[in-house]
């Protein structure tokens, strides 16, 4: 069998391995997004933003203190949570009491401030990060040739997802704060430091786009506009899933990237608008997204 | 989102009769049909457009409730629609921009259709993803011409007779623009139409208890804002004789934001107050080393945590005590 559907299928596999790519990625940032929505009611527009600082302290690191990939995996994200923790105490907290609609501005400016900066000091052209040794060369699969740095990529991904899944729905921490989610004030009277655990949520949410930055760093280079048209795919992904469900941001982000794989095989032309027509289908036939409820 | 939050949310104030306002509104037009003579009349077209920009984008978020964050795809399809008409086909200015925003009028049609039905955060989030879309159709079909844009778009003659190469003709048309397109949000946010709209953006709940069919005030206010901006995107495209990606980015969906936010959401001038500030801050930093995102990023910070009211909301609410809307 040398033809799938007309299409060879190295051709389809490879689209379809670059699709689960870009869905994990997607899974990653709508499960960050998902996790700050519904404990701050807050769309995390810096999200993107967060996403391409944690690339470029893994990029700073290497190139400026010798510390390698692994060494930034772990503390790239610790970094780009402490931002946030900062963002959330300084600036974020001021606006629960207002429109949430302001939640949004405010993370918008934020994402405009990350990224100029950026901008202004490395230029908009991307740098390179290598591979580590460890994860290089692939393997022959028999019907498609996967490097190893991808599938880790996707590996990787899932395992901090699902862990993400079961710390929020099977734990005591995790039921916490599903609990302060739906009524914050009376879980306070229970005598649980709801502020703290807010400020934690929105760390770990973007450390979530930090670690996101660093997986693609190798991948994609390392640029400060890396982040900034992923971002609205993300949130369509949110749109299509619904906001409701941790689960259901994973499965979306991974199915969406796999149909934009396919698409890149079938019709190319349409690969980057398909998100958003199935994000309108979607909306027109369950308005509150697949896995998500009205409220 | 519950809607009763609103109530703490647009303290803007829209201006009532009394002779203070004629007379604002008097020295304010002669100001602006002065204008050209002191300042730049390039500059002063573009603070226009941007102007009417902003108030068809206020008239959703300041009297409807509704942030759309996609608002460049009107303006930068109708920039693109303007520019094409006249450049490729030949058509005279005032049947160019009547197509733009006819374009832009049918896109806010679909735009409205699958957004509103969602309210709040979900609302902005979905316009900015449809009008992400749009951005890579314009980046995508061939009479957009991708990167280089649609260049050297003549500015003809208007109804064949004023020649819009000459400054001065080409100011006043605009100002003519902006004062109608104006004219008609003046004239919307005062109708009992307009009593709907800011009904809803306080209580949705409330008007439809109130036998007010809400989703189709929303869809018709979107249109209508729609069609403004696209208004302001195809005149943009005539006076500076191009239609480019820029306009269609999210990015300037987001200046316009800062536009409304800055000058004061909810109130007629604040928009337009807004528009000048950033434009004139923007020509005034592309002659300083400063990068120009970090600086409006800032602004937005700021607005967003202490200058809620914007310029002139704060400048009412100082004068009045407190809004009499």
């Amino acid at each position: 069998m040398s033809q799938l559907l007309g299409i060879p299928p190295q051709a389809l596999f490879g689209q379809l391995l670059l699709g689960l790519i870009n869905g994990s990625f997607y899974a990653l940032l709508s499960l960050g997004l998902a996790v700050i929505f519904g404990m701050l009611n807050v769309v995390n527009m810096a999200h993107g933003a967060l996403y391409m600082v944690g690339a470029f302290v893994a990029w700073l690191l290497l190139s400026y203190a010798g510390v390698g990939y692994w060494g930034a995996l772990v503390l790239a994200p610790l970094v780009v949570g402490l931002i946030g923790l900062v963002l959330e105490r300084t600036m974020l907290r001021r606006l629960y009491k207002v429109d949430h609609l302001y939640g949004l501005l405010l993370t918008f400016g934020l994402a405009l401030i990350f990224e100029g900066a950026f901008r202004h000091w490395y230029g908009v052209s991307g740098q390179p990060y290598p591979i580590p040794d460890l994860l290089k060369g692939g393997t022959n699969l028999g019907f498609m040739y996967l490097p190893t740095y991808r599938g880790w990529v996707v590996a990787a991904s899932l395992l901090v997802c699902l862990g993400t899944w079961f710390a929020i729905e099977r734990t005591k921490l995790g039921a916490y704060l599903r609990a302060a989610t739906e009524n914050p004030t009376l879980v306070q009277a229970f005598g649980i430091n709801v502020p703290v655990m807010v400020s934690l949520t929105y760390g770990f949410g973007v450390a979530l786009a930090g670690l996101a930055g660093v997986l693609a760093a190798p991948i994609y280079q390392v640029s400060p506009l890396m982040g900034s048209n992923l971002i609205i795919v993300v949130f369509a992904v949110v749109v299509i899933g619904g906001m409701g469900s941790i689960l259901g941001a994973i499965v979306t982000g991974l199915g969406l990237g796999l149909l934009e794989g396919l698409t890149k095989v079938v019709y190319p032309e349409a690969s980057n608008i398909v998100v958003f027509v199935i994000m309108a289908v979607v909306l027109m036939m369950k308005p509150a997204g697949l896995f998500g409820r009205e409220r | 989102m519950t809607m009763q939050t609103r109530d703490t949310v647009h303290e803007g104030i829209v201006m009532y009769g009394g002779s203070p306002k004629i007379l604002m509104v008097g020295a304010g037009l002669l100001l602006a049909v002065l204008a050209p003579y002191v300042l730049y009349p390039v500059f002063l077209m573009k603070v226009l457009c941007f102007a009417l920009f902003a108030c068809a984008f206020n008239l959703l978020i300041g009297f409807a409730g509704l942030l759309s964050f996609g608002h460049a795809a009107f303006f930068g399809s109708a920039a693109y629609i303007a520019a094409h008409t006249v450049k490729e086909w030949g058509w005279a200015p005032e049947a160019g921009l009547l197509a733009a925003t006819v374009v832009a009028g049918l896109m806010g049609l679909v735009f409205g259709l699958i957004a509103i039905r969602r309210q709040g955060i979900y609302f902005a989030m979905i316009t900015l993803a449809l009008s992400q879309m749009v951005f890579f159709l314009a980046l995508q079909l061939p009479f957009t011409h991708g990167e280089d844009g649609i260049q050297g778009v003549p500015r003809g003659l208007l109804f064949g007779l004023f020649d819009l190469s000459q400054p001065l003709t080409m100011y006043y048309t605009v100002l003519a623009i902006f004062l109608a397109g104006f004219a008609l949000i003046w004239r919307t946010v005062h109708s009992p139409f307009g009593q709907v709209l800011k009904a809803i953006r306080e209580n949705e709940p409330r008007a439809v208890s109130l036998g007010y069919r809400t989703d189709r005030y929303k869809l018709v206010a979107f249109v209508l804002s729609a069609s403004l901006a696209g208004l302001a995107g195809g005149t943009k495209a005539i006076v500076f004789q191009l239609a480019s990606l820029t306009d269609v980015t999210w990015q300037m969906s987001g200046e316009v934001v800062l536009m409304t936010l800055l000058g004061g959401m909810g109130t007629l001038f604040g928009p337009v107050v807004g528009a000048g500030l950033v434009v004139t801050l923007e020509s005034y930093l592309a002659s300083t080393s400063l990068p120009v995102p970090v600086v409006i990023g800032c602004i937005f910070v700021v607005c967003v945590l202490v200058f809620r009211r914007g310029i002139v909301g704060e400048l009412m609410h100082r004068l009045t005590g407190k809004g009499n809307r």
